[in-house]
């Protein structure tokens, strides 16, 4: 069984780059067990999606799109 | 040259990235847009100095950056000039350790976060936002951006900011922890916030 830290370094790679099987695999089992990792997961894509969004906003606000 | 085939297709496609990345720089659409229009009529210019389509937006960017580093000294506004690219320094390397025990365990870590998604309608929201990922130290900061806001790939961010992978994981890992941590602090843990919705 991996670490939170581990898992969360797998979590956070997941975002950038297709994980192998096994890991996916670890990830998931551990997930379902941790909360705190679960949190990083769905966290850590919701400051992606807001990320999107600021500069989205950014560019409507500051005139028009390129 | 005769195998890259840089046209003016490929070179508008960059466009959006372009003018993202100078629009974060710039915080002015028409200085971004001049900037990226110059960008590209230099790249189309210089098409020979263009080594392969692998790193077309590389060195788009840099050229991008010549571009706006032209504009920071004709305003004479440097020291108003974001600090995006500050890479100087050595920063942040010590501290993800505060995020986990040694066991391997996290330290504290992340709670539930009430309905997000309503956050992201709430213009308070956004400041805090913006707080925290300004308080991100630079190179990590600029690795995020990169990313995140101009919408790079991770391996033409590893070129941009000169990183190896193993380093571009460990940035954008700790950037990802420390953003969520202050957002956490400052806006998902604020008793208050029941308050504001009413
Ligand atoms: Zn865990």
């Amino acid at each position: 069984m991996r670490s939170c830290r581990a898992v969360s370094v797998l979590v956070s790679q997941g975002l950038d780059k297709k994980l192998s099987l096994r890991e996916r695999c670890s990830v998931w089992l551990h997930v379902m067990m941790c909360t705190r990792c679960r949190n990083f997961q769905t966290q850590s894509q919701f400051i992606r999606k807001a990320a999107r969004r600021y500069t989205d906003d950014l560019q409507s606000r500051l005139g028009k799109k390129s | 040259m005769a195998d890259t085939l840089l046209t003016e297709q490929t070179l508008a496609a960059q466009r959006p990235v372009l003018f993202r990345y100078a629009l974060l720089q710039l915080r002015d659409s028409e200085l971004a847009d001049d900037a990226v229009q110059e960008t590209l009529l230099a790249a189309w210019q210089s098409a020979a100095g263009f080594e392969g389509k692998a790193g077309l937006r590389t060195w788009l960017i840099g050229i991008l950056k010549h571009k706006i580093a032209d504009h920071w000294r004709r305003s004479a506004r440097e020291a108003v000039a974001p600090t995006f690219d500050r890479t100087d320094e050595d920063d942040g390397e010590a501290e993800e350790d505060d995020y986990f025990a040694s066991s391997g365990h996290w330290n504290g870590g992340p709670k539930a976060w009430a309905d997000p998604e309503a956050a992201l309608k709430r213009q308070e929201f956004w400041l805090i936002y913006e707080v925290c990922q300004n308080n991100l130290p630079p190179k990590m900061a600029n690795v995020f951006m990169l990313r995140e806001l101009v919408g790079l790939d991770s391996d033409e961010v590893c070129r941009e900011a000169g990183l190896s992978d193993a380093n571009y994981w460990v940035t954008m890992h700790r950037a990802r922890l420390r953003l969520r941590e202050c957002l956490e602090i400052r806006w998902f843990n604020n008793t208050k916030q029941e308050q504001r919705h009413a």
